[in-house]
């Protein structure tokens, strides 16, 4: 790791302010994406802003329809979080396939989402449930947030501060994790609003990020079922292909995801 | 430089150390705890797995200055003098290590999966809980069956105090 210069925030107001002072600086979350890029020297901040000790920055609560997540709250707090349970219990659930257990006590919603990997968890049920990203500056709507790989509306200081959901009639996710890093081959996240709407996100799977998908959508909303998704056809072009899965592979495996999700959510 | 201070093993620590330090290097090179070990430095294998703030953390994984006010404990803090945790008994008498490279983060695991599944473990839930700990060696099979152990022997150790 190249050297660099670590301070601890106590407010979110202190941890921008420290950012307009360095040169190079990096907000820290829980750290298990941007430690292990600074140990490869891929990333060198000069500075490393440590935002996971803002007491405001942390937890979950529920209130009428909304879910709202903080932004550092790690993922086992969302994953055991009876708000969030009995709100959106997809939600929990995603939280609890993430990385593994020691991953799950550091990594945070805010860092997941902040980082936008193609192939993160979050992103996926945050499209998919029409979230609100709050930032120290203003509200985005995820349909403006995700902006392709590794790559969001976020402009160079902005901090997320929560994340609130509209909680659905019914959601569910099913994801096909990379058996070494758990991170998804193909992850479906579907939800169903309680005006009746229908939005599915998909992540891991397309070389742009986390991706809705108009066919899925249009044949859940024409009828809430697994079976639904068996005339959809996904396209293999722009999905990604690797030596873990080709694009003709990732396709089938958007539409055995989707009918497992919708299968999760009843 | 920072002065980094917290308590490990239960006893209150201050140390000097580059900003760029990681948690594990402060354990190993600062406080000669050599039991956490660095085995991938990826954050994969988890042999470098402590507890801090009764939460198993990977310490390859956390700036030195992240722990700062926080209470870390090490493979090296478990044990009640002469008397193994029931944990390292357990891995002990079920021959749950080989070459021991592993042990120290299989151990420290293990106790958080214990603590947060209590009575509730099976075979399934264990080998799930695993998935951030690798072996080369033992192929799991006996590290399982010391969990699983282990979860009784917690149990019965916690009634008894």
């Amino acid at each position: 790791m190249y050297q660099t210069t670590y301070h601890r925030a106590s407010s979110v107001d202190e941890a921008a302010s420290l950012f307009g002072k360095s040169s190079e600086a990096k907000f820290l979350a829980g750290g298990q994406t941007l430690l292990p890029v600074m140990k490869q020297r891929l990333a060198g901040p000069s500075d490393v802003i440590d935002l996971g000790k803002i007491k405001d920055m942390i937890g979950v609560e529920a209130s009428g329809d909304t879910l709202t997540i903080k932004a550092a709250t790690p993922h086992y707090d969302v994953a055991t979080s009876d708000a969030a349970k009995k709100a959106i219990p997809a939600l929990a659930y995603l939280a609890s396939l993430i990385g593994d257990p020691a991953v799950r006590y550091r990594g945070t919603i805010g860092g997941s989402l902040a980082n936008n990997d193609p192939a993160a968890d979050y992103p996926a049920a945050t499209l998919a449930l029409g979230a609100t990203i709050k930032t120290n500056k203003r509200s985005i709507a995820a349909d403006d947030y995700f902006q392709g790989l590794f790559s969001t509306a976020l402009e160079d200081g902005e901090i997320i501060t929560a994340v609130s959901f509209p909680i659905p009639a019914k959601a569910g996710y099913a994801k096909f994790p990379h058996p070494a890093s758990r991170f998804a081959l193909t992850g479906v996240f579907v939800a169903k609003t309680k005006s009746g709407d229908v939005r599915v996100a998909v992540t891991g799977a397309s070389q742009s990020g986390v991706m809705r998908v108009a066919a899925l959508e249009a044949a859940l909303k024409a009828s809430w079922a697994a079976s639904a998704v068996d005339s959809v056809s996904i396209p293999a072009s722009g999905l990604l292909s690797d030596i873990h899965g080709s694009s003709d592979y990732r396709a089938n495996l958007i539409k055995v995801m989707a009918q497992r999700a919708v299968a999760a959510a009843g | 430089m920072s002065t980094v201070k917290l308590t490990v093993n239960g006893k209150a620590v201050a140390v000097d150390v580059e900003d760029r330090t990681l948690l594990v290097h402060l354990l190993r090179d600062h406080l000669n705890l050599t039991g956490t070990h660095v085995g991938c430095d990826t954050s994969q294998c988890g042999a470098c797995v402590v507890h801090m703030d009764g939460r198993a953390v990977k310490s390859c994984t956390m700036l030195a200055g992240q722990a700062d006010g926080a209470n870390v404990t090490t493979i090296e803090g478990i044990a009640k003098g002469d008397e193994l945790h029931p944990m390292q008994a357990a891995f002990r008498d079920n021959h749950g290590l080989q070459c021991g490279y592993c042990t120290p983060g299989m151990i420290m695991s293990a106790i958080d999966i214990v603590h947060r599944h209590g009575g509730q473990l099976d075979e399934a839930t264990v080998r799930q809980e695993l998935e951030g700990n690798i072996c080369r060696c033992t192929g799991y099979h006996n590290i399982v069956k010391a969990v699983l152990d282990a979860a009784g022997r917690m149990k019965v150790s916690q009634a008894a105090e």
